[in-house]
């Protein structure tokens, strides 16, 4: 849908690659530390990957990587074959939390995107009438958020993101917060809107299931720092149905192998977590 | 014992249909509401009756003290026939051009100051200390000085309520910008929004109920700085009529200044809470309910 870049050499390159990237923090009490480190990985055009880790081990800071809201401490990331420089308008974000304009009625948040690209505003709303129809939720116009479910805010969310048609689509926990029955309906709204735009999305979960129900790759981190474990390709043939899927053997033989890998990981994130506890109090 | 109290229909006694449920429900706020204004008069009425009774039967000396019933002659008179000094409204324009100029310009110099320190942490960090210093000076002992610097008119008193509106704003609209959502933040700059529009789109949005709840108090406080310069020196003015009475032992006549000032801080706290629920259209239903 959207435009390729025309150099043929950028043309041929991934959508994103992380190349032997280490991210060190500055804790507030003058400490380093990592939270990621060698991190290898590779998302090919349109395809859809998941990275799946225990919690805390780093998994956001290899997103915030590659919309150089956060620069690496050593190695190179990459996107469409170019070094990241700023923002890069190429690219959507959808957030864990709520992250829509509670001053802003909701066709005002979907088309926040092309107003700061400078569309003009009669062409803007047109467009957001469109992404709003393709959300279900063309009803609910001139609400402003907080009057909306937690399931319509993510579907506004969606909508924003969409919108500025992204090549490149990071979704950081974007369902995390809502209950299992909307979060499914939400993986086939997903799907549905991702298989109309091709874009290359990098989506971080804890969820092993949802990565497994959404992508066709997915990364399994070790507890921070945070580096790959293994690579999975989940071969599920698409179009997918996120609700029915789960419940075919082949997805529960995949969801058991992958498990087995990251249960080691889960442990061993608990533990490491309790000795910082613990270290802190001392 | 929970079994029985679980069993016991207590919400049905008033009927069982959606429609009575409601109905009970409505007339029990308008009884509660009634309660309300009911106590709120009451104090009123006891609080002047008692005045009034007291200062009559001589138990508080109407010397110092004066008596309702004076203050609302007094203010009568003034009314109509005007003041020792000339008539009251030019009194009253005055002081509340003082006012709204002070106010206006500080609450304006308040929100650019505080937004553009709240936006450059570099900026923030080398003034925070002045301000700081600044702050910590009562305002009123500024009052002899505007006076020496810009005369007895209007401008030594609306450089003291801007003084006084600027600081409280000020430190509002810096919290506010630094209390800005990150994510909400980050979103608008991977949405496209550059400086500029971040700035205007995100951070002043979100700052805005903490500045608004500056602006409440501040107004008082702009009165404030123009009555107390009027105090000093003046021509015309709330402050000067109350300076006045003051030299003349006239009790009524400094009451009714004050009653004069408390109906325009009132009235103004009124229109601001008008323009703020105008503004803030998309916050969940305010919890206060204006009786």
């Amino acid at each position: 849908m959207a435009p390729q870049p025309t150099s043929p050499v950028a043309g041929q390159a991934p959508a994103i690659e992380l190349i032997n990237v280490s991210r060190r923090f500055l804790t507030p009490d003058g400490k380093s530390m990592t939270a990621i480190r060698d991190f290898t990985m590779t998302v090919e055009r349109g395809e859809f990957v998941a990275v799946v880790g225990p919690t805390g081990c780093g998994k956001s800071t290899t997103l915030n990587l590659v919309t150089g809201l956060a620069r690496p401490s050593s190695g190179e990331v990459r996107v469409m074959g170019g070094p990241v420089d700023g923002i890069d308008p190429r690219i959507g974000f959808a957030f864990q939390t709520d992250a829509l304009f509670p001053w802003r009625n909701v066709i005002d948040n979907v088309i926040a995107g092309p107003l700061f690209r400078g569309m003009e505003r009669g062409k803007a709303i047109e467009l957001g009438r469109k992404w709003l129809a393709r959300v279900h939720l063309s009803a609910h116009e001139t609400k402003y958020p907080h009057q909306l479910s937690g399931g319509m805010r993510k579907r506004v969310a969606l909508a924003q993101t969409f919108i500025n048609e992204p090549q490149i689509l990071l979704m950081d926990e974007p369902f995390s917060a809502l209950d299992v029955q909307t979060r499914v309906v939400m993986h086939d709204e997903l799907l549905s809107l991702w298989s109309q735009s091709k874009a290359s999305v990098v989506f971080v979960t804890h969820d092993l299931e949802e990565a497994i129900a959404l992508a066709d790759k997915v990364y399994v981190l070790t507890a921070g720092p945070a580096t790959v474990k293994s690579v999975y390709r989940i071969d599920i043939p698409r179009p997918r149905v996120a609700s029915e899927i789960r419940y075919e053997q082949h997805f529960i033989d995949i969801s058991r192998t992958i498990w087995n890998d990251l249960r080691d990981e889960v442990t061993r994130g608990a533990s490491r977590a309790e000795a910082l506890a613990t270290e802190k109090a001392a | 014992m929970n079994g029985t109290a679980l069993k016991t229909p207590v919400a049905l006694v008033r009927g069982t249909s959606a429609a009575e449920i409601e109905a009970a429900a409505a007339a029990a706020a308008l009884r509660r509401k009634r309660l309300v204004y009911f106590w709120r008069y009451l104090i009123l009425v006891v609080f002047l009756g008692g005045w009034e009774l007291l200062a009559r039967t001589r138990l508080i000396d109407e010397f110092f003290f004066s008596k309702p019933t004076d203050i609302v002659a007094r203010l009568y008179t003034w009314s109509v026939e005007g003041t020792s000094e000339g008539p009251l409204w030019y009194h009253l324009w005055v002081t509340m051009e003082e006012s709204v100029l002070g106010f206006i310009t500080g609450a304006v110099a308040g929100i650019v100051a505080g937004i553009a320190m709240g936006r450059n942490r570099m900026l923030a960090d080398v003034f925070s200390v002045y301000i700081k210093v600044i702050n910590s000076i009562p305002r009123v002992v500024l009052a002899p000085i505007f006076i020496m610097i810009f005369g007895l008119g209007l401008t030594s008193k609306v450089a003291l309520s801007f003084v006084m509106v600027f600081f409280v704003v000020f430190a509002n609209a810096f919290q506010g910008v630094r209390e800005a959502d990150r994510n909400l933040i980050a979103n608008a700059q991977i949405l496209g929004a550059k400086d500029w529009q971040l700035t205007r789109s995100v951070v002043i949005p979100s700052a805005m109920s903490w500045i608004f709840a500056s602006l409440h108090v501040s107004f008082g406080f702009a009165i404030i700085g123009a009555i107390v310069g009027e105090f000093v020196g003046a021509r015309y003015g709330i402050g000067l009529l109350i300076n006045v009475a003051k030299g003349s032992f006239d009790a009524a006549g400094m009451y009714a200044a004050i009653v004069i000032v408390m109906v325009v801080a009132l009235a103004a706290e009124y229109l601001m809470t008008l323009v703020e629920n105008r503004l803030a259209k998309w916050r969940p239903v305010a919890l206060v309910d204006q009786a």
